[in-house]
């Protein structure tokens, strides 16, 4: 390449300003940096004028204010002369409740899908397959409005609803489940059981030392029998208490159910949707997790004599849970998210309470900001959770 | 002390494994291996038999073909099972929405053109997969919103031609600037180029009046022009009086364009207004599905690229948009654009816009994510080599790393089309009258307020559903088994 083009002199200098990385990257951040501070300050401009055309005051004053609307469901005592702050709170324990419901039932079905899925029953493993694929490929909105619309709203009456197992009744009013009483005697139950289990951690732990110390343990008959004797010990304490805790079936009446608890339509439709929906996709994660983990380790497994379920339960799961726990983590914090279809049916969760607020006082920047730093602090309280499980589960190199 | 031991004789042969092949043998393996094995098999095939044979006896034996109302499906001797003449009666609104029935032509032809599109995109096969791609993520969204929406046929167009230039001449200008210093291997035609393409931007970002460019750029693209021309005139290899022959035509064609453009030349012919408030159905569904999706690659890439980058202003607004937008539910997010994005402007923009606008930005966070995994799984040593070649930052990672990253996640980046395909219900929470907004408004209609409308209205929004998912899912199975290039088994 020659350079004898006359009138230039670019060779003095090998290196133009503009081809300098750092006054490149310097003049890049302080670009973004003018057109950031350029956007926000018109938002703030527009948003100040728009709010003060439509007569709305900015600020969080508004969540002082008497809510004057109802809420269907309530963990903690309601009533519409509560303020707005009062009900978002409402809300946000409806959401905890069907994300920690849908998470507990979800991680069940979930494990027990992905382990059918590897079945090597041909039939189970294709069942499980096929639930997996229909559920997966349908919008989760869509199976909420379908438990919801078709299910639920479909079921009879009260008067003949539909028995399950002798005491769970499903009916238009929502499901309904036995109701356990509490009686004096409770507290002594209480402390009885937790002295039996103490008890037994102890053993167990002993056992544990002296296994690793001489190499035996406790046998398998002496454990058992062991926690026969508990469950007996157990058994006694609580008939000689008075059966402190019982299960209160509901009642068939003429016209209602009565006694039990039930829980409203919306509840149980939303919370079956989002468990089945969110057990299909952590099935393919203990599938996957499984899957990770390499065939000679089963192979190992069987080859010291362990039988099948023992392999799983002793070799494949603790390793395959080192791949499991942290898609299990995003997977648990899209149930929270995905708690927010709530609003779809009228469950009166998070987005649905504020949402009614929203419409109420028109405070749209207040209530969508209120959401998302909700939603935030979830999500990072539990990936902060998850991480520290999964630092103490992961593999120690030694 | 060591024992050796050695085998005076070898050992006898053993007799031949079972041949493990044949139906009988299978059942036996698979299906009947055991007593538990028995009890699961039998208890499996129950329920599938149940759930098979019920959906049958409902969509099929049941099923009710014929009939123009809710008579059609009601007061039969037996259980009603499918109410297809729902369906059929309802079709129209679940596909278009309340898009006028005798504009309908055009939908149909926008779903004509993206299908034709989309099908040899599909075939890995099929020649001409650029210009493919080209076509049906950059051309076809601009020509389905002229489309659906009506007006002029020929204003959008170059009101998109005027943006486009606008674009690529700022795109000119700053390659030009960072070039100063390495004048002797550019050709004398790229300034030519330059200066066209300015001129006529400029000339047409400012008569046809709609994109108003920022002052600044304006006057930006005004000196730059005049610095490409005088550049391109200074030039020894070039004639000066190609040059200024060349600048002339550029300005008279832009003369010309601006004069037909406001003498409303171009106004016709046009197609009949259609507002977005009239359209829904699977129309509507498959419009918000596809801008989330050509939305989410570019500006994920983008986000992915900047979250890496050592600026580290860049940095932190990658990572706080992505973190905040993935933190937070879809739903809110629509309440954001839907509520909160009017109040931050000046002009609110249209309902269907503004959860467009969400979409792209929520698709485009967990994009960002997906391309960001594949980014780093391309080590270090890709970027430094490409630096020993002399290739600088865009060239490296749009030639070398970009490639390979992208490849890496193609199953990522399909799963979270299928993803963004089924999140798209959640717009008819923001009262947008998605396939499963029209459903709803189809069951609300008293003239098939039948005992079994409900639930085929369910089966055949699930049908479609799942058919546009499955394919997805099974074609992005099949995509990543012809990529695999590393040689697992």
């Amino acid at each position: 390449m020659t350079r004898d083009t006359p009138g230039r002199r670019r060779e003095t200098s090998r290196t133009a300003l503009v081809n300098d990385p750092k006054v490149r990257r310097f003049v890049l951040q302080a670009l973004l940096i003018v057109v950031l501070s350029f956007a926000a300050y018109s938002a703030v401009k527009n948003a100040a004028g728009n709010l003060a055309n439509q007569r709305i005051s900015s600020g969080f004053g508004f969540l002082d204010q008497t809510a004057g609307f109802g809420i269907s469901q309530a963990l903690i005592p309601w009533s519409e002369t509560m303020t707005y702050g009062r009900a978002y709170i409402v809300g946000l324990v409806n959401t905890m409740l069907v994300s920690v419901v849908a998470i507990l039932l979800s991680t069940v079905l979930g494990f027990a899908v992905g382990i059918a899925r590897l079945a090597p029953n041909f039939i189970i493993s294709q069942l499980a397959r096929w639930y997996v694929e229909l559920v997966r490929n349908l919008p989760l909105l869509f199976q909420i409005l379908f438990w919801y619309l078709a299910i639920l709203s479909a079921m009879p009456p009260p008067r003949s609803a539909l028995n399950i197992l002798g005491s769970v009744f499903l009916s238009q009013r929502g499901l309904t489940v036995p109701q356990p009483v509490i009686q004096p005697g409770a507290a002594t139950l209480g402390l009885a059981a937790l002295a039996v289990l103490g008890v037994g951690v102890l053993i167990v732990r002993w056992s544990k030392i002296r296994r690793q110390r001489t190499g035996f343990g406790m046998s398998r008959s002496v454990s058992l029998g062991l926690s026969a004797v508990a469950v007996a010990l157990l058994g006694a304490i609580y008939v000689l208490a008075g059966a402190p805790l019982q299960l209160e079936p509901p009642q068939q009446g003429r016209f209602n159910l009565s006694g039990g608890v039930t829980m409203m339509p919306e509840f149980a439709a939303f919370a079956i949707a989002l468990t089945l929906y969110s057990a299909a996709n952590i099935g393919e994660i203990v599938r996957a997790g499984i899957q990770g983990v390499g065939k000679g380790q089963t192979e190992a497994g069987r080859s010291l004599g362990l039988r099948a379920g023992s392999i799983l339960r002793l070799v494949t799961i603790p390793q395959a849970m080192r791949i499991i726990i942290p898609m299990m983590t995003s997977m648990y914090l899209n149930i929270v998210k995905n708690s927010s279809l709530g609003v779809s049916i009228g469950y009166p969760e998070l987005v649905s309470v504020g949402g009614t607020i929203l419409n109420n006082t028109g405070q749209a920047i207040e209530v969508i900001a209120m959401w998302m730093a909700t939603y935030l602090t979830i999500s990072i309280a539990t990936s902060l959770f998850m991480n520290w499980y999964n630092a103490r589960i992961a593999l120690v190199s030694r | 002390m060591t024992i050796t031991f050695v085998r005076g004789e070898p050992l006898p042969s053993m007799p031949a494994p079972n041949m493990d092949v044949g139906p009988l043998h299978w059942l036996r393996r698979e299906v009947f291996s055991s007593p538990m094995q028995a009890i699961a098999t039998v208890a499996g095939t129950y329920v599938a038999y149940l759930l098979i044979s019920s959906f049958i006896d409902f969509a099929v034996i049941r099923a009710v073909w014929q009939g123009n109302d809710r008579a059609a499906c009601s007061n039969l001797p037996y259980e009603v099972g499918a109410c297809w003449p729902f369906i059929w009666a309802k079709l129209g609104q679940l596909t278009y929405g309340f898009y006028p029935a005798d504009e309908r032509w055009r939908v149909n032809i926008v779903f004509l053109v993206a299908l034709v599109l989309l099908i040899p995109l599909s075939m890995p096969r099929a020649p001409y997969k650029l210009q493919n791609a080209i076509a049906f993520f950059g051309v076809l969204p601009i020509f389905a919103f002229i489309f659906l929406y009506g007006g002029s046929i020929i204003t959008p167009w170059l009101n998109v031609a005027s943006w486009m230039f606008a674009t690529g001449s700022a795109i000119a200008l700053a390659l030009h600037l960072m070039r100063l210093n390495e004048q002797a291997d550019l050709q004398p035609l790229r300034y030519g180029t330059i200066a066209i393409a300015l001129v006529l931007g400029f000339a047409l970002s400012r008569t046809l009046g709609m994109p108003r460019l920022v002052p600044a750029m304006e006057l930006a693209l005004l000196l730059g022009s005049g610095a490409a021309m005088l550049e391109a005139l200074q030039h020894k290899r070039a004639p000066r009086m190609r040059w200024a022959a060349y600048g002339m035509l550029a300005a008279a064609i832009a003369w010309l364009f601006a004069a037909a453009a406001s003498s409303g030349f171009f106004e016709q012919p046009s197609l009949r207004i259609v507002p977005t408030s009239q359209w829904g159905g699977l129309f509507v569904t498959l419009v918000v599905a596809t801008t989330g999706i050509v939305a989410s690659l570019p500006t994920g890439i983008v986000l992915a690229l900047a979250r890496r980058s050592n600026a580290a202003v860049l940095r932190v607004t990658a990572i706080a948009f992505i973190e905040v937008v993935r933190g937070v539910p879809l739903i809110t997010v629509l309440f954001f654009a839907t509520y909160m994005l009017p109040l931050f402007l000046e002009h609110s923009p249209d309902a269907m816009v503004r959860v467009l606008v969400g979409i792209s930005l929520f698709s485009g966070a967990y994009m960002a994510e997906t391309v960001r995994g594949g980014l780093q799984a391309i080590g270090t040593g890709q970027h430094e080599a490409a630096a020993a070649l002399g290739l600088n930052y865009g060239q490296s990672t749009g030639l070398i790393v970009l490639p390979q990253a992208l490849r890496l996640v193609i199953p990522g980046i399909v799963n979270s089309f299928i993803g963004l395909l089924k999140d798209t219900t959640l717009v008819s929470i923001v009262a947008i009258f998605d396939l499963l907004g029209g459903l709803r408004a189809a069951f609300a209609d008293p003239n098939w307020t039948a005992p079994s409308t409900l639930y085929t209205g369910f089966a055949y929004a699930g049908m479609m559903y799942f058919a546009l998912c499955f394919l997805i899912s099974t074609y992005s199975k099949r995509l990543e088994e012809r990529l695999r290039v590393d040689h697992r088994n």
